[in-house]
């Protein structure tokens, strides 16, 4: 005899709650957390390349590089500064999930790191459903992929604590509507703490440098 | 292409509500899946059919039930279907909120005992 059984489980609640296993790990080392997430060619390794050298002697980073396949984005982070850099390749996953970070987080003595900064893969719409268990989501968006971005992926622009404007060098030359982009935001994420910069210049580099410098002590 | 780790997710917990009710198999799985929730599609059955083979679920056929997205202007608390420049269409008003949409989750499974 058939017979229904009421479930009501959320299908990515094992990757939640091994999502929280990372963060209490996280925090008990006493690391501020970013998971970084944007389109491939938004500029998730030049704002990392960019924003290492500025924390030189003031904070200890470990950076966590996802990529589909090799190890470049690792090898410029070190480059860069970072005391630790870790590449997941994730072999065709379309994302970082809580088991990848997991993975990584054995390789790290966390206690010896202030900062750990995520790069997920590039990718607008699988890396904002698995959560990862770092404290804060970051989202780069660059201002030649276009302003209707927020329209197209909303469930990325809803999830993010901040939002970078990568690029914003290039507005004289390109048709970018910031007043629909930021109508777009405004609607999925109220208040949405947004960062415009240039990582080419370093224009606008202070305020964020600055953000993750407060919530990292 | 996330569609392999969200069969297998779904596959154990399918397998661990069927074995609580001691159940010798389960023939049927129903999905809720939101319009906004996941980029996963009916591609999942092609490999539940791998996946499932040699457990209780084998050969189970998977149900999906599509919430389509919607959402609400704070203004006026007027419900509509998301537009191309979210604004809300009777009072043009701004401030919207997603209200459905985002649901993913098993919500029944039929089993034999």
């Amino acid at each position: 005899m058939t017979e229904r059984i009421p479930v009501v489980e959320n299908i990515l609640s094992a990757n939640d709650r091994l999502a929280e296993e990372n963060r209490a790990r996280i925090e008990s080392a006493g690391v501020f957390s970013i998971n970084l997430m944007a389109s491939p060619g938004a500029g998730k390794t030049s704002l990392i390349e960019k924003t290492l050298p500025p924390l030189k002697d003031k904070l200890r980073v470990a950076v966590v590089d996802g990529d589909i396949a090799t190890s470049l984005d690792a090898d410029r982070a070190a480059a860069a500064g970072a005391q630790a850099s870790i590449q997941v390749n994730t072999g065709g996953e379309c994302h970082l999930d809580a088991v990848m970070l997991h993975g990584a987080l054995n390789q790290l003595d966390l206690k010896q790191f202030d900062l750990l900064m995520v790069e997920n893969v590039g990718n607008l719409v699988c890396p904002a459903e698995f959560r990862l268990g770092t404290h804060k989501s970051v989202l780069i968006a660059s201002v030649p992929e276009g302003a209707d971005k927020p329209y197209k992926y909303p469930g990325m622009y809803r999830g993010v604590d901040a939002l970078i404007i990568n690029k914003i060098d290039l507005l004289p030359y390109i048709d970018f509507d910031m007043d629909f982009f930021r109508r777009g935001v405004e609607a999925l994420n109220p208040g949405v703490i947004t960062f415009p910069v240039s990582c080419r210049t370093g224009e606008g580099m202070d305020a964020w440098i600055n953000w993750l410098i407060e919530n990292t002590k | 292409m996330h569609e392999l780790p969200v069969t297998q997710s779904i596959l154990q917990i399918a397998l661990k509500h069927a074995n609580e009710a001691g159940a010798t198999r389960v023939e049927d799985i129903h999905i809720v899946m939101g319009e906004l929730s996941s980029s996963v599609d009916d591609s999942v059955q092609f490999y539940w059919d791998i996946i499932a083979k040699d457990t209780l679920a084998e050969g189970a056929t998977l149900h999906f039930r599509r919430v389509p997205a919607e959402m609400q202007c704070q203004a006026c608390s007027e419900k509509f279907r998301p537009n191309d420049e979210y604004l809300c269409p009777k009072c043009g008003g701004a401030q919207v909120k997603i209200v459905a949409g985002e649901e993913f989750y098993v919500e029944a499974i039929d089993v034999d005992k």
